[in-house]
């Protein structure tokens, strides 16, 4: 059985937060024919609190580096890169090229924010251009870096495919947890297990009452305590809220905040919009109503995933939280 | 302008036999609940249009990329969740598209009041006034502009050469960024920080050529005294006031007062400048027919003694200011013959008050013109005459009209009027330099006989016609005369980088800095694309092909001039020289305190 297939049976899904099926994206750029092709891992881990890269890193170095030469392989491609964070590019550098020897794999030190995270971007941020998403179609399988097919993968998928390649993989999932709880840290568990079994069996469920953020740490959804039976989405973060001591208005500037810095400033809704929410949030009463339209518009019209996801947290805290708080 | 000019495959003919294929695929699609042929890779946008459904876009523009940032012309497609961009969506086989629901008048509501949060509103000098795309939709989409308030008010205003960028009414779309032929204008900061700013970079000026200004969708750029002092000349009651008009208005101007695009109004305009005040009427193109006259002597003596090859043509003043700024080292291939206008400036001020008899100093001369560049141009010092400046004013083709519109006159009713004796009646030659080609093949009509020997039987030299990016031709003899007309500086760029490393490549080429020359022009009524420039360029063809005399020499004017003006006298008003620039002061303005001069 050759990789792909090996993929397609592990039923391996892209572990960067969208969730796209590996097998798919290798079996499309090894498709498409061109004179060059490229192989991209993804490790600029941008988004707070999210730490399972740089713990796969530190402890699976050789797993990562494997999994890119199969591909390398696989798809005949001429050239790797590895899309650091600059401080990973800083503590992993050496370790790093110790075991890629004379592979054909090359770092390349982030440049960008968090946006960089995003496929697109990254591969503009690489070309040298401003760090923002580029528009599909084509997508990267077809047209990547400097044009050609390009497969990016993030660094747990890497460290998955070495081990599918080895018959080793056994549904598992890096976990990141974080927030009001007593054991934070980096899990590898089996990926169907509910939010709430993790918690249990991380000796994290906290005692009083609380709610989590689930997915990404500012682009996940806000979870309450009945909605825990089910698996985490994204990019397997689980961040822990004591429903008492946390102020949701307060949150959600800090969210606001960190929006406002990252975007990009290409679209109309992600731009205008982001700033708006953060005015509005920035007042002692605000305009919920405006609120909701602008979070409409920045999940139906924005240019990019990044604009789509502002809106998911905000929602599900408004409509899960605050408005209980509000009524107590 | 294209930086990279976007070539399109021909379809070869179709293999094997049988009839002809047709020579695009169509794709069946339904649109709007009706069932639609389109061509394939159209995109829905394009179908739309073609079909009469309107599509609002502002980032849009058929120039430039497809940048999709101002988010307005969302449809919904059956199948697909989310709301889709029409401009960049191509129509595939079965698609089932809306273009107006409540869902889509929605998002495309919230979306306008978001652009007009940071559009600081200033409609009534505004570039835009009489069609401004905002308002319309504003209007149509029962938009609450204040909904937010203005968060650019505070930016600041810019001013270089003869342009002015408003960085309070930008709206970010980027147009500008990309049209700009020498990327002065940059795209700084990001997130709601984004900017547009001139570039602050020792070895970036700008060019002036004003295609900034008609690719912003919502006039965030415009040029000097647009329109706060476009009265100014009229308003010296004690001097003789001259109108010259370039030979793009005759084919533009009319859009400005709803005629179809390329309509000729010649006779209204001059009838419309006498109205408004001013003495006299002449015609650039006369002016034109000097350039060429001198052009084409010069050309000649070029060829004779090999030097200075391949000769530049000059009239493009943003063309003539991207040589000495950028590539000083082809200075002494600019030809040293003036621009028409100059020229015809020049004549106004020397050959036509000795003949009538007037003290030149009561004279003034307003250029109209479809360009910003001449704002720039007429300010250079080298070329006063007796101290005198040939002319004193430019007023762009959007200027003159509104000051038609402000004095309540509508071009279209006027009757028509001739232009006034001695410098008013130009040959074909003189009314083609406002298409790209044009002063081609004038000079080339011109010079055809003295350089083949050979009597010049077909006037028209199509090879040098048209939109292609750059136009080659060649004319035998005993030894090759090589040409190349450059439309656009971005192709200019690719010609000079050509003679560097072969610098006998060719031995006279034209360039105009605008897409499809001076019909394209900054100064020149929006909107303006492709087909609207080409539209334009066949009005003057048109007028050239009826004319009695279509050679620049034949002209009687000329002839008269040559033989009753003394040749250093015309040596004096005809020539120029240039010299290598420094790069330009930006001006940064508060509001409403804009300098009123700048210098070249």
């Amino acid at each position: 059985m050759n990789i792909i297939e090996k993929l397609k049976k592990s039923g391996l899904k892209g572990r960067s937060g969208s969730g796209f099926p590996t097998d798919l994206k290798w079996e499309k750029v090894k498709k498409t024919k061109a004179p060059k092709k490229y192989v991209i891992c993804n490790a600029s881990e941008s988004e707070p609190k999210i730490t399972k890269d740089s713990f796969i890193l530190k402890n699976y170095g050789a797993e990562v580096i494997e999994g890119i030469k199969i591909a390398l392989k696989t798809l005949k491609a001429e050239k790797a890169f590895i899309y650091l964070r600059q401080d990973f590019y800083q503590k992993f550098k050496k370790k790093l090229q110790k075991i890629i020897g004379q592979s054909p794999i090359e770092l390349f030190r982030k440049t960008g924010g968090y946006l960089c995270g995003e496929e697109t971007t990254l591969i503009e941020s690489m070309e040298g251009k401003r760090a923002e998403p580029r528009k599909k179609p084509p997508y990267l399988a077809e047209k990547g870096l400097w044009g050609f097919p390009t497969l990016i993968n993030n660094v747990e998928t890497f460290y998955y495919v070495a081990k599918i390649a080895k018959n080793e993989y056994q549904n598992t999932r890096f976990y990141s947890l974080s927030g009001a709880i007593k054991n934070p840290g980096v899990f590898e568990l089996p990926e169907n297990w509910s939010i709430a079994k993790i918690l249990k069996e991380t000796n994290n469920l906290p005692r009083s009452r609380f709610f989590v953020m689930a997915g990404g740490s500012k682009t996940g959804e806000i979870l309450i305590r009945r909605e825990l039976n089910q698996p985490v989405k994204g990019a397997g973060a689980i961040i822990v809220y004591y429903l008492k001591k946390t102020n949701p208005l307060s949150l959600m500037r800090d969210w606001a905040d960190f929006f406002y810095q990252e975007n990009c400033g290409k679209c109309v809704p992600c731009r205008e919009g982001v700033y708006r929410l953060r005015e509005i949030l920035k007042k002692k009463k605000p305009d919920w109503l405006l609120l909701k339209a602008i979070l409409l518009v920045l999940s139906e019209t924005s240019f990019c995933p990044f604009g789509k996801m502002v809106a998911a947290p905000f929602k599900s805290l408004i409509n899960k939280i605050w408005i209980n708080q509000k009524h107590e | 302008m294209n930086k990279n000019k976007k070539i399109y495959p021909v379809k070869s003919s179709a293999k094997g036999r049988g009839a002809a294929r047709p020579l695009f695929n169509r794709v069946k699609i339904v649109l709007d609940n009706k069932k639609v042929l389109a061509k394939e890779g159209q995109t829905i946008l394009e179908v739309a249009k073609k079909k009469g459904i309107e599509i609002p876009s502002l980032c849009f523009h058929p120039d430039l990329e497809i940048k999709e940032n101002c988010r307005l012309c969302l449809v919904e497609i059956k199948g697909e969740k989310e709301l889709k961009t029409a401009c960049s969506t191509i129509a595939q086989e079965g698609m089932e598209i809306i273009t107006h629901s409540p869902k889509i008048y929605k998002a495309r509501k919230f979306n306008l009041e978001l652009i007009f949060s940071q559009h600081t509103e200033e409609c009534d000098d505004c570039v835009f006034k009489f069609n401004c795309q905002l308002l319309n939709l504003a209007k149509k989409y029962n938009v609450k502009i204040t909904r937010f308030k203005d968060r650019k008010t505070k930016r600041p205003i810019f001013q270089f050469g003869p342009i002015v960028f408003d960085q309070t009414k930008c709206m970010d779309c980027r147009n500008c960024e990309e049209v700009c032929p020498v990327d002065f204008l940059e795209i700084k900061d990001q997130g709601a920080e984004i900017k547009i700013e001139p570039s602050k970079e020792k070895d970036k000026d700008c060019v002036a050529c004003g295609q900034c200004l008609v690719h912003c969708p919502v006039g965030a750029v415009e040029s000097t005294g647009e329109f706060e002092s476009i009265e100014k000349p009229l308003k010296q009651k004690d001097k003789i006031v001259v109108a010259q008009f370039a030979p793009a208005l005759r084919s533009s101007l009319g859009e400005e007062f709803g005629l179809a695009f390329g309509s000729i109004i010649t006779g209204q305009l001059v009838a419309g400048l006498k109205k408004i005040g001013f003495n006299k009427v002449f015609d650039t193109s006369v002016g034109a027919d000097f350039t060429t006259v001198e052009e084409a002597q010069e050309l000649k003596e070029r060829l004779r003694n090999k030097k200075n090859l391949p000769m530049f043509t000059s009239c493009c003043p943003a063309w003539v200011k991207f040589i000495e700024f950028y590539y000083p080292e082809f200075i002494k291939n600019l030809t040293t013959v003036r621009s028409p206008h100059i020229i015809l400036g020049g004549l106004i001020k020397t050959f036509w008050p000795e003949k009538e008899k007037i003290n030149p100093k009561k004279i003034v001369v307003v250029s109209i013109m479809p360009c910003t560049a001449k704002k720039y141009e007429i300010e250079r010092k080298e070329l006063k005459i007796n101290g005198l400046k040939p002319v004193d004013y430019v007023l762009t083709t959007r200027e003159i009209a509104r000051l038609f519109k402000i004095h309540k006159i509508d071009l279209e009713k006027l009757k028509p009027e001739k232009t006034d004796h001695p410098l008013g009646l130009p040959s074909g030659a003189g009314v083609i330099y406002g298409s790209s080609g044009g002063v081609m093949e004038s000079v080339l009509r011109t010079v055809y006989e003295k350089l083949t020997g050979k009597k010049l039987l077909r006037l028209n030299f199509k090879q040098v016609r048209g939109e292609e990016g750059i136009k080659e031709a060649e004319i035998s003899n005993h030894h090759l005369v090589k040409v190349a007309v450059v439309n656009g500086l971005g192709n200019a760029k690719i010609v000079l980088e050509k003679l560097k490393k072969n610098p006998k490549a060719y031995d006279y080429i034209e360039v105009m800095a605008c897409e499809d020359g001076c019909v394209g022009g900054g100064g020149q009524p929006m909107p303006v694309d492709k087909i609207i420039r080409k539209k334009r360029a066949l009005g003057l063809y048109q007028i050239d092909q009826k004319k009695e005399i279509r050679l620049a020499h034949q002209n009687p004017i000329v002839k008269n001039v040559y033989q009753n003006f003394p040749p250093d006298q015309i040596k004096k008003v005809s020539s120029t020289y240039y010299l290598k620039k420094s790069k330009g002061q930006i001006y940064q303005l508060k509001n409403s305190l804009r300098p009123k001069k700048f210098y070249a």
